[in-house]
Formats: structure tokens, sequence, C-alpha cells
């Protein structure tokens, strides 16, 4: 191997462990506020980029249907609680936000085709169309179970994983996109060729990462989440629901996720199926990170994508079986290094 | 008899089964049973243990392409490839189990998912296992003679597995080790310190869920014949879990009634949605996963109790085990020293909750620690009991260190203790709560638990659990749930559960809150007895007349420091304990 593969493949792995990096963020998250670990984060890079690419080639996503069906489901459940409890002043903004909206996005994408949109613009849409799933599956399939054990909402997750890959081959089919690349200015550096591609993914996903500080810094819901984080009664006692935190951090996470896709898209061709491998790749980051450490669990993430990388070059076959066993050790080392003391109610 | 019928009818209508039915049939019930087994395994690791593994389908997939290999290219027998099989297996658990295990709860499931898409596709990029093709050409099984060639043949070996491995489960779960295993979920810290070693419960159940997904990938390997990756994938281990959760996690009939549903449903869910939908592909997980959801949040306990409810009633009247006492430990003579704590302080973070605290008990004492709430008594209590260690300082039992022994070597030493909040597991019997404080006066393990070699011990710690139960008068109460009896009548049964492990020491909690005068007053006297006995008890307890009556000795805390000791009457008349318990006059 010369300088320049060591570089390229350095250039890759960099690249998809940035990606990895945001979603094991957005895991431990999830996991701090919330006790979810949250399978499904992959499906929202699958369906983020299977929107964008069914958005580009003219096609109506199937997301569209999947948002309306999610949508109606949480108007049905939560206005029989609402007409119940007689508080119909609730009603109108329930059902714009979770029907209205997404019927309003289904019409309209019958009448115009954003094919020849701007990039920008067919990005903000296909966020807007899957960003609310997050909260709607927060609502429809963790709320009922919010003081669960971890354990039964780890299966939770499970079930919600399965679900959504079978939804995403129903919605987008059995094949594979890869949308064209946001830019194709690319520039040599030692030797090796740089893609703009790539300089866009890690700009961006630090541009992210920065965001997400200061909205938990600076912001009055990112402390409402870190405080439900640290303790989750005490917030409660000071106001804070936990069902608002909850679908905040859906939000986000689904955010991150479709995001992530986004900017995956150009560099890998994505399946309905492909979400559910980059998603534990981020776990992988996670757990390095132990499930509570952001900066630990970016940086491990990166690891998993350089390891990724030149194991893809050395031994192309066991690309997933290195990377997958990397977690025996760095479990090995954790547990070896944390003394648990600790009992589930 | 009347409530074995429906048992005696399953088992009759399985003998028939396969000379009735019509091949289809037949396959599909000889999967429901290979599923059945791993499904199993999960019962006990995740309905009863607490924890859980999405990599069980890896454990069928390392079960069958051992056999599968060794068989076919080493020519090796199919009745030593069963056991080469379970060895690796159980080699891989182990250091899985070991890993994973200490750390939090969720450590294992992720450990298992990625474990299980590492040997997937291991599985698959093999040169010497046939790669994404398999091996085929995998020989068949004689038993005593009878090649067993023939699917319908094959049926009978796969359901006596699945019979026997339900045995084998309900026979461990009704025993020493299985109310160890029970405690795992909920009840760690009460069982390590009534000596349960729960780690190592935690690591042995993971390797019995291991095993028998290993035995149903031999199987499997033997009755399909040949095997690729497919059914090994991390998608298979997460529908094992369906099955169990669906038909009900918590019961060994739920695993079988479980594979059942989710393979039938399968099969009929594949028929039908491609046509419906227009496409072909697995839409079945969609189904199941929405049917995952609604279960666990409407029906947590899975189809298996609604189903067991039309079955005869299983509960007649109960008798009291009777057997020859357990052995006691030599009772000590009165003022020998039991414990001695010096200068015992226990921080947490920046918190000082005891500070520089010391204090004996002597054999034959009742020694009462008081204070006001916040004082640090229930700290000084985990500080004891190694529940929660002290951050400095020296403790003693029985003139030996404790800075290293935890809870459990505690009480393998001779000390127990009860708990200020409550640490009974409310669905099991009070016997059987009782019964795990003498868990350290039996010896049987999980295999003769399984093969029911255990029972003359058994039946001797289930005779020193209903002693202790009629001792503190709860006599009428033995057979039911423990969560049923009223909160002070808990506390009664944490006594006798820290009796049925013959203590030297014994640590009460406020043993007398919730109580009504003369429950009090049978408790003083019980105590008092035991005292006179030579045993050494510390006593934690608001109730000043029970403190004053009861005890030869008090110390008195207040913000984690000893503020007064000696006889209940010198401490009575001590100004710094008026002034604590009433407010000093300013």
């Amino acid at each position: 191997m010369d300088l320049q593969i060591l570089l390229l493949l350095g250039q890759d792995g960099v690249t998809n462990g940035a990606i990895y990096a945001l979603l094991a963020l957005a895991l431990v998250l999830v996991f701090a506020v919330t006790r979810v670990i949250f399978i499904p984060q992959g499906e929202f890079v699958a369906y983020g980029a299977l929107t964008l690419a069914s958005l580009q080639a003219g096609k109506l996503p199937g997301t569209v249907w999947l948002l309306l069906a999610l949508g109606t489901t949480v108007a049905v459940i939560d206005g029989w609680r609402l007409l119940r409890d007689g508080q119909y002043g609730k009603l109108p903004p329930l059902l714009i936000f979770n029907v209205g909206l997404p019927l309003l996005a289904a019409g309209a994408l019958t009448v115009v085709t954003p094919a020849n949109w701007p990039l920008s613009l067919q990005v903000l849409l296909t966020m807007l169309l899957v960003i609310p799933m997050g909260p709607m599956i927060y609502r429809l399939a963790y709320q009922p179970l919010a003081n669960a054990s971890v354990l039964i909402l780890l299966i939770v997750s499970v079930a919600v994983h399965v679900t959504m890959i079978g939804l995403g081959l129903l919605f987008f089919g059995a094949e594979g996109v890869r949308t064209p690349a946001f830019t194709e200015f690319s520039f040599e550096l030692a030797g090796a060729p740089l893609q703009g591609q790539t300089i866009l993914v890690v700009v961006a996903s630090a541009l992210l990462i920065i965001g997400l500080y200061f909205f938990f810094e600076r912001t009055l819901y990112g402390k409402a989440l870190r405080a439900t984080a640290m303790n989750r009664t005490g917030a409660r006692l000071m106001g804070i629901p936990p069902t608002l935190a909850g679908k905040l951090c859906l939000t986000l996470a689904a955010a991150i996720g479709v995001f992530s896709g986004i900017l995956i898209a150009p560099i890998t061709t994505i399946y309905y199926d492909s979400g559910f491998l980059i998603g534990l790749k981020g776990f992988v980051g996670a757990i390095i990170g132990g499930l509570a450490s952001y900066p630990v669990a970016a940086l491990g993430a990166i690891l998993v994508g350089l390891l990724e990388a030149y194991s893809s070059f050395w031994a192309s076959a066991y690309k997933e079986v290195i990377v997958f066993t990397l977690i025996i050790p760095v479990l090995l080392w954790r547990s070896l290094t944390t003394r648990h003391v600790e009992e589930e109610e | 008899m009347m409530r074995r019928l429906p048992l005696i009818l399953f088992i009759a209508a399985l003998a028939v089964g396969p000379q009735l039915l019509p091949e289809f049939t037949v396959t599909l019930l000889n999967y429901i049973g290979l599923y059945a087994v791993v499904a199993l395994g999960l019962v006990l690791l995740t309905g009863v243990g607490g924890l859980t593994s999405f990599g069980q389908a890896a454990f069928v997939g390392l079960g069958a392409y051992t056999t599968a290999w060794l068989t076919t290219v080493h020519g090796v027998s199919p009745w030593l490839t069963l056991f080469i099989g379970l060895a690796l297996t159980a080699a891989v658990a182990l250091t899985l189990g070991f890993i994973t295990l200490r750390m939090g709860g969720h450590y294992l499931p992720l450990g298992t998912i990625a474990w299980g898409i590492s040997l997937y596709f291991l599985f698959g990029n093999v040169e010497f296992l046939g790669g994404h093709t398999g091996i085929t050409g995998i020989p068949t099984i004689s038993l005593l003679g009878w090649e067993l060639k023939s699917g319908r043949e094959f049926y009978y070996l796969i359901w006596l597995t699945v019979l026997l491995a339900m045995l084998a489960l309900h026979n461990l779960l009704d025993s020493r080790q299985g109310r160890a295993i029970r405690a795992l979920k909920g009840g760690v810290i009460m069982a390590e310190a009534m000596g349960v070693n729960t780690a190592r419960a935690k690591i042995v159940i993971f390797l019995i869920a291991a095993l028998l997904a290993s035995i149903s990938g031999w199987l499997y390997a033997h009755l399909q014949r040949f095997v690729n990756p497919t059914p090994f994938g991390i998608n298979q281990g997460i529908e094992y879990l369906f099955m169990a959760v669906m038909g009900g996690i918590g019961h060994v009939w739920g695993a079988v009634l479980g594979a059942g549903l989710v393979t039938v449903l399968k099969q009929w869910l594949q028929d039908w949605l491609p046509t419906l939908l227009g496409q072909s592909g697995n839409f079945e997980i969609i189904v199941f996963g929405m049917i995952m959801i609604l279960v666990l949040q409407r029906a947590r306990d899975g189809l298996w109790p609604m189903l067991a409810r039309w079955a005869p009633a299983t509960t007649g009247p109960r008798r009291v085990p009777q057997a020859d006492a357990l052995p006691r430990r030599p009772a000590q003579t009165a003022g020998t020293l039991l414990l001695d704590a010096h200068d015992v302080t226990k921080r947490f973070g920046g918190l000082v909750a005891n500070n520089k605290l010391s204090l004996t008990v002597q054999a034959g004492e009742v020694m009462a620690l008081i204070g006001p709430n916040g004082a640090g008594k229930s700290t000084m209590f985990n500080c004891i009991s190694a529940v929660d260690p002290a951050t400095e300082g020296e403790i003693a039992f029985l003139s030996a260190s404790t800075a290293d022994a935890a809870s459990r070597d505690l009480a393998g030493r001779g000390m127990s203790r009860t708990f200020q909040h409550v640490r009974l597991l409310g669905q099991m019997t009070v016997l059987e709560n009782v019964a795990i404080g003498a868990h350290l006066r039996g010896n049987k393990g999980v295999v003769s638990a399984a093969l029911r070699l255990d029972r003359a011990e058994e039946v001797r710690l289930l005779a020193e659990a209903a002693r202790q139960i009629e001792r503190v008068g709860l006599a009428e109460h033995m057979f039911d749930a423990a969560g049923s009896l009223a909160l002070g009548q808990q506390r009664i049964v944490e006594i006798a559960r820290a009796l049925a492990s013959d203590p030297a020491l014994m640590l009460l909690d406020e043993p007398a809150a919730g109580l009504r005068y003369r429950e009090k007053q049978a408790l003083a006297d019980l105590l008092r007895k035991l005292r006179d006995e030579g045993m050494g008890i510390l006593l934690v307890e608001h109730d000043m007349d029970f403190v004053m009556g009861l005890a030869d000795r008090i110390v008195v805390m207040e913000f984690g420091e000893k503020i007064a000791e000696g006889k209940p009457e010198e401490v009575q008349s001590n100004p710094r304990v008026l002034e604590a318990y009433l407010g000093g006059v300013e």
C-alpha cells in the first residue's frame, strides 16, 4: 500500500466515520433522555436517502403515505382522548399537524414534481417529510411504555426497526439508489484526489455537532433535555413533561438520521435495509463512549469508519466481521474499567 | 389427575400427530419444535432472568455448522458433533457473557447483535464452510439402529427434545438455583445479600439459552441435511425473541405457543401479503413488528396466561414441607465480639453521610442505632453489610476484616440483614422468598435441579423456611404471593428470610415500621428470644418505646456522626440526644 491509497482510504474512513459520529451522538442522546436504545435510527438514514432519491427521480416518495398513516393514527388516538376529556380547543392543532400537513404534502406532490427544483429545496422537502415520523413513532410505540424497563424498550425498538424495514421495502422497493454528488469540486492533496463531497460531509457533520452543542448549552429546550437525562423525576417535578422530552429527542434523532442519509446517499448505494448496518456502526461508536460520553462516542465512530475503510482494502469480504468483532475488545475494556452497581426497578 | 389432563392430551396428540397429518403439517410442526427449543432458552434468559439476546440464531448456526462441517468433511459421527457443537457454543457464550454481563443489562443484547451479525457474515464468506451456498449432503441420524430419514421420523426426536427441555427448565425454576435465577429480575441486591452469586447466575442462564439454541441447530442440520447462512442471521435472532414474547416470555409453555403462532402466522402471511400488496418480499415482518409493539403495550405477559385460564385450577391445599433440620453454625458464646466497626466514613461525592463512626455488636445483645431521619443509619447498614462499601475505616466481622468482601461473602460468614425499603419478590410465595435466605445452606447445582436430583436437599431448605415463617407468626400466609401482604408483614417476611440463613449477626432496618401494637410486642419477644440464644442484633428503629424496651446498648447518630452511646437510660438523659430529637432551646 502506498501513501496515495493510504490517504484515499483514510478519506473514505473519515467521511463514513463523520456520519457514524452523527448517529452515535443521536443514539447517546436518545438513550440518556428516554432510556430507549434507538435501533431504528438507521432506518431514518435509509428513509432520508430514498425519499430524496424518489423526489429527484420525479416519483412520489412512499414516505408521504407512511407519514399520513402515522399521523392519522396519532390523531385518532389522541383525538379520541381529547374528545373524551372535552378538550376541544386542542383538537385543531392536533389535526393540522398530524393529518392536515401530511395531506397537504401528498396533495401538493401529486400536482408538482420537485425533480427539477434546486437541491436545497429537495433536501428541505425530504426533511419535512421524514422528520415528523420521529415524534409520531415516539407517540405510538414508546410513549405508552415510557416507564418500562430498558429491556422492554429495547425489544420495542427492535419491533419498530423490523416494521420500518418492511415498510421501507413496501414503499421504496428492493432497488438501491445513489443520488448525484452535491458538488463535483475536487483537488489534489499529497498526490491523492480529495473529493468535495468528502469535505462537505465532514464540514456539515462538524457544523451539526456544533449546532447541537449550542442547542444543549444555550436554549431552554436543550437544557430541558439535559435535565431530563440527568434526573428524570427531578426534571418532571420542575415541569418538564417526559412526553415532551421524548418527542423532542426523537425529532432530533430523526433529523440527524435524515440529514446523515442525505449526506451519505451520493457516496454509498442505499437500499431499504442499509440503514440497519449504518446505524449499528454508529452504535459501536456509541458503545465505545459507554452510551454516555458524546465526545468519546464521536471519536469512537470515526475510528469505526477508519477501521472499516482499511479492512475493506485488506479483507473486503470480512469487512463487517472485523467492524462488528471490534465491539468485543471494546466491551471487554469497558467491562474491566467500569464497576457497575445498579438495579433495574 | 384432572390438572394433568391437558398435558396428557397434548402429549397424546403429539404422539399420534405424524401418523394422521399431511406431510406439510408435519414439516411445519418440525419447525415449530426446533424454534420452541430456542424460544425456551429465551424464556429462561429474558422472561425469568431479565436479560436478553438477539444472537440466539447465531448459536443455532454454530451448532448446525459444526455438525455439518465435521460430518461431511471429516466423517465424524453426528452424536459426537452434537457435543463438539455444544462445547464450542459454551466457549463463545461464556466469553460473551463474561465480557458483557458485568455491565448494565443492555450490553448483552447489544453485544449479541454485533456477534450475530459478525458470525452471519463469517459463515457467508469462509470458503471451507461453502460461503453463501452452504454445505450439502449432511448425513442422517440413527437412533438405536433406527435411521431417521423422513420428517415424520425426525419429528419424534425433535418433540422429545422439546418436552425434555421443558421438563428440565420447569424443574430448574422450582429449585434453589431457580429461586436465585428468578431473583435476577429486580432483586439483585437482595439476592447478593442472601449469598447468591448473581453474576454467575446470569452467565449460567445465558449459557443454558445458548446451549438449547445449539441443540436446535444440530437437529436442524440433520433434518434439513443442508445448511446455508440465511436462517442464522440477525433477523431470525429477532424472530426468536418475538416468539417468546408473543407466546408469553415468563412461561415455559409460552415458548411453544409463541413458536407455533409465529410459524403458522408467518406461513399464512407469506401466502397472502404479496398477493394483497402486489409485490413480493418479506412483508410479514411489518405485521410481526406491529403485533410485538401491541403485545408489549397491552399484554406484556404474552398470550399463554390467557390460554392458561381455561385449564383446570392447579392450586389445591398445599402441604407445609416437613424435613429434618439443616445443620446450624456453632453458636457464639454471649459477649463474643461479632462486629467491630471503627472510624467508618462514607462519602457520596462531596456529601459525607457517615463520618468516623464506630460501633460494636456482641453475641447475645441487641444494639440499636437511632437518630433523626437522614442521620446516615441506613448508609451505615449498607457499609457494614458491604452492599455499598465504606469509603474509609475498618470493619471486622468475627475478627476478620470485611474490606474486600462482597455482601454475599458476609452472608456466608454469618451476617444477614433486612432492608428499609422492602426487597421481596412480589410474585413469589412467602415460602419461596424466605427460602432464598437459606440459599447458602444448600449446595445442589443447576444440573441436579434440572434432573430432580436435589429433592432431598430442597425439601430440607423449604422446611427450614417454613419453620422460620411459623416462628415469626406468618404461617397462614406461607403460600400467598409476598407482594399481596401488608407492608408491616412484608418486613416480618424479611426477618424470616434473614433468619433462614442461620446468622450469627442480624441487621434489622426499621423492622417495626408499619406494625400494630400487638405485632410489635410479638416481634420484640422474638428478638429477645434470639438474643438469649446468642445471636447479635443490630437494629435501626424510630419507635422509641420499642427500642428502649428492647435494646441493651444504643448508639445515637446525627448528621452522620455519633453523638452518644450507652445504655438506654443513659442515652435518654443525654442533653445532646435531647437536643437532636426535641430541638435545643435557643
